[in-house]
């Protein structure tokens, strides 16, 4: 048995491990007991969600969420990533190592450079239609003029016919109206401290701007649990565990949502 | 064969060289033959024959470049030419031939294409390249039947050889005139005195030896091909015989169990211009359907598109390259269909966007974390399992989803212990307060490559609203690097 047969093997045992597929009836769950509740079981599989990075400094914890999310839909099957240029120039290139970090093998990962926010829409689209995919996720910068709400609609009829959830990271861009079945924006959360005051689990506050299928306007801090491949949530007052963010607490931030 | 310009003219034309303080001809038009001028006579002989010339000079640059481009068009009667500078093409036309109704109808169509092209030629098929080439440039044949070039050469002049001048004059000083004369005695005094390389000339001349023959794009291994009596210039009517081509080529492939790796197809224009499109696939590939479609990707993204002009009378899909291909069982094995469709996603994304942009990675066994991952193209490199290092369970992401490359400095604005993490630092014109860190991670340079190179100190910190760096210090605190400098190397989801 080759070192790659062993660690397929390993994987799939860890797979039964984790229990029944999160994949139930055309959605796939997040694993936080919250998020699912109001996503009514998780998120849908063939369609577009959209998530924004608030503010471009957010990048990295809005793929960084898109990542996760796409472990959790893709099930060990390749996954597709198009990514604009700029995004490397700006917020830094996908580093493959990273990823292995947050649960995404590599070696399923096929990466597309696109050279500007028609190429990525252009490509997108493309590996949107191959129902193989376990996911994709596309990251134009800034709000390109061909990403309107015809090509947002484009999109999300690819995901649909082919079951393949769509991931749009979205930095340097404001929400507006799109084809999105989910809209969500995301920023960094204070983790879960480890010994010795270290920097923990990947945190996100997330939120649910928009969801066609219910209610939107919702916040949630979560984290990533990357060996059991499963959002968890982080009370947000529950002391100890958790600090508060210097210079004001969650609560600071619902006031600066926008609604 | 010389380009008469487009100039209509009766004139006798010449080109002219210098030759040994001269102005010699090196080659004249028939009207200047008929008028009784002939090749290396001086300009100024000849212009006391005929004082109305048309006179050029020559110019072998532009003669090559010709040249090439009637080659170029040439593959439309074979895909096998050779080009033998200056002034002359072999064409293999071996299994060509039954295309064009026999041999003799081959020569005509191919002479009135030359003709229509203002071009003179003189076409002689033979059997060996070398009794062709001579026929036509010393002999009268036309077509030589198969197994008869000895005798068709027979009659020629010993220059048909292409010897050394002095060499050809010694033979003629002996009283040997013509190939035959040579042919018909013992070979081995005339390898004695003018060496191998004469008898071996004269076997290939006679079809006895077989000489290496190098053609100017590698022959395919497979081809096919549909020619139009009247050119086709639409893009539906071209795309449709691209699908019956595909359809086609992938029989044959199936027949040899065998599925291609690199197509080509080849438009060629009715007024003599070739253009050609190449597509690769990132594994073997014979299915018609996927073939049409990698093409279409390809002609839609072309920055310059075809140009039917007066439309293409050939299309030509051929396959330099193939390697082994068993069929696949729909149904039997759902994981290679499915592995096919991402395979072939990745061909169509490839060829697109190109190659370099479509990229997978792969683990590279090194601590540099500027090396750990290697991007390489997808399309050549099939998806695989490799082996990642395995993160340790229960800690938390010790590597950044996203590195820069370079490693973009920042300042330090506050310090708690000089070997301990920044309390404060400033990048991108903000200032961020530390929160929690962790580290050094010591990470040596790798000496071979980078000589010189400091150690790296890393530390992992995240600042007060939940942002993660990865950032190191390039050496440390010590007499020689009293200020060390600090990157920011990553950021962590």
């Amino acid at each position: 048995m080759t070192k790659a047969d062993l660690e397929a093997l390993r994987r799939e045992v860890s797979r039964l491990e984790r229990g029944s597929s999160p994949v139930v009836s055309g959605r796939f769950s997040t694993g936080s007991a919250s998020l699912d509740g109001v996503l009514q079981g998780g998120l849908m599989r063939g369609a577009l969600h959209e998530i924004f990075a608030a503010g471009t400094a957010a990048e990295p914890s809005a793929s960084g969420f898109a990542v996760a999310l796409a472990v959790r839909a893709s099930e060990a099957r390749p996954l597709v990533w198009v990514r604009q240029d700029f995004a490397g120039i700006e917020a830094g290139e996908i580093y493959a190592p990273g990823l292995a970090e947050l649960g995404l093998s590599p070696d399923r990962v096929i990466l597309v450079r696109a050279r500007d926010g028609p190429a990525v829409l252009r490509a997108g689209e493309e590996a949107a239609r191959c129902p193989p995919l376990g996911a994709v996720i596309i990251e134009p910068w800034g709000a390109p003029k061909a990403l309107d709400l015809v090509a947002s609609r484009r999109l999300a009829l690819a995901a649909a016919r082919s079951n393949v959830p769509l991931f749009m990271v979205r930095a340097g861009a404001e929400p507006e109206p799109s084809a999105a079945l989910t809209r969500w924006r995301v920023r960094a959360a204070l983790s879960a401290a480890m010994e010795a005051d270290a920097p923990g689990r990947p945190a996100f506050d997330v939120e649910l701007l928009r969801d066609r299928a219910g209610a939107g306007g919702r916040n949630w801090i979560v984290e990533w649990d990357r060996d059991q491949h499963i959002f968890k949530d982080i009370p947000a007052l529950s002391g100890g565990m958790v600090s508060l963010p210097a210079g004001g607490s969650h609560h600071a931030r619902h006031a600066r949502r926008a609604v | 064969m010389r380009d008469t310009h487009d100039e209509p003219s009766e004139l006798p034309l010449v080109v002219t060289e210098k030759v040994k303080g001269a102005q010699r001809l090196m080659s004249i038009s028939p009207e200047a033959k008929r008028a009784g001028l002939a090749i290396g006579m001086t300009l100024a002989d000849s212009r006391a024959r005929i004082p109305d010339l048309w006179v050029e000079e020559m110019n072998v640059q532009a003669d090559a470049v010709l040249l090439d481009r009637i080659a170029e068009d040439c593959d439309h009667f074979s895909p096998a030419v050779v080009i033998d500078a200056p002034d002359g093409l072999l064409l293999d036309i071996t299994g060509c031939d039954h295309l064009f109704d026999g041999e003799a109808e081959l020569r005509r169509i191919f002479s009135q294409r030359m003709r229509r092209a203002s071009l003179h030629v003189r076409t002689v098929i033979a059997n060996a390249p070398d009794a062709a080439r001579a026929l036509a440039r010393y002999g009268r044949t036309a077509i030589v039947p198969p197994g008869e070039d000895a005798a068709a050469v027979r009659s020629l002049p010993i220059a048909a050889l292409g010897l050394e001048e002095s060499d050809r004059l010694a033979i003629s000083r002996a009283g040997l005139k013509t190939i035959g004369a040579l042919a018909d005695r013992p070979s081995l005094p005339f390898a004695a005195r003018f060496g191998e390389q004469m008898t071996l000339r004269l076997r290939r001349i006679q079809g006895l030896a077989d000489p290496p023959l190098a053609p100017r794009r590698a022959v395919p291994m497979l081809w096919v091909e549909r020619r139009f009596p009247e050119p086709i210039g639409r893009m539906e009517d071209v795309e449709a015989i691209l699908a019956e081509l595909g359809q086609e080529a992938g029989a044959r492939l199936s027949e040899r169990r065998e599925g291609g790796r690199v197509f080509e197809a080849s438009f060629f224009r009715a007024d003599g211009a070739v253009r050609r499109i190449i597509i690769e696939t990132g594994r073997p590939m014979r299915d018609g359907a996927t073939l049409l479609r990698l093409f279409r990707e390809k002609l839609d993204a072309l920055a310059d598109p075809i140009d039917p002009g007066f439309g293409f009378d050939l299309i030509r899909l051929s396959i330099p390259h193939a390697d082994r291909f068993d069929a696949l069982q729909p149904g039997l094995d759902g994981h290679a269909v499915e592995a096919d469709a991402v395979a072939d996603l990745v061909d169509r994304l490839s060829i697109r966007f190109g190659a370099a942009r479509v990229i997978r990675f792969l683990p590279e066994n090194t601590h540099d974390p500027d090396r750990a991952a290697r991007a390489v193209p997808a399309s050549f490199n099939p998806m695989t399992s490799d082996v990642w290092p395995t993160p340790e369970a229960e800690e938390p992401p010790l590597r950044p989803i996203q590195m820069f490359n370079p490693p973009q400095p920042i300042r330090i604005t506050m310090v708690e212990v000089p070997d301990g993490p920044p309390r404060k630092f400033a990048w991108r014109r903000r200032e961020y307060d530390v929160a929690r860190a962790e580290g050094p991670e010591r990470i040596a340079p790798e000496w071979w490559r980078k000589p010189g190179a400091p150690t790296r100190d890393y530390y992992r910190v995240e600042d007060a609203e939940g942002r993660r760096f990865w950032l190191f210090r390039a050496g440390s605190y010590s007499q020689e690097t009293p200020q060390p400098d600090w990157f920011m190397h990553g950021v962590f989801a």
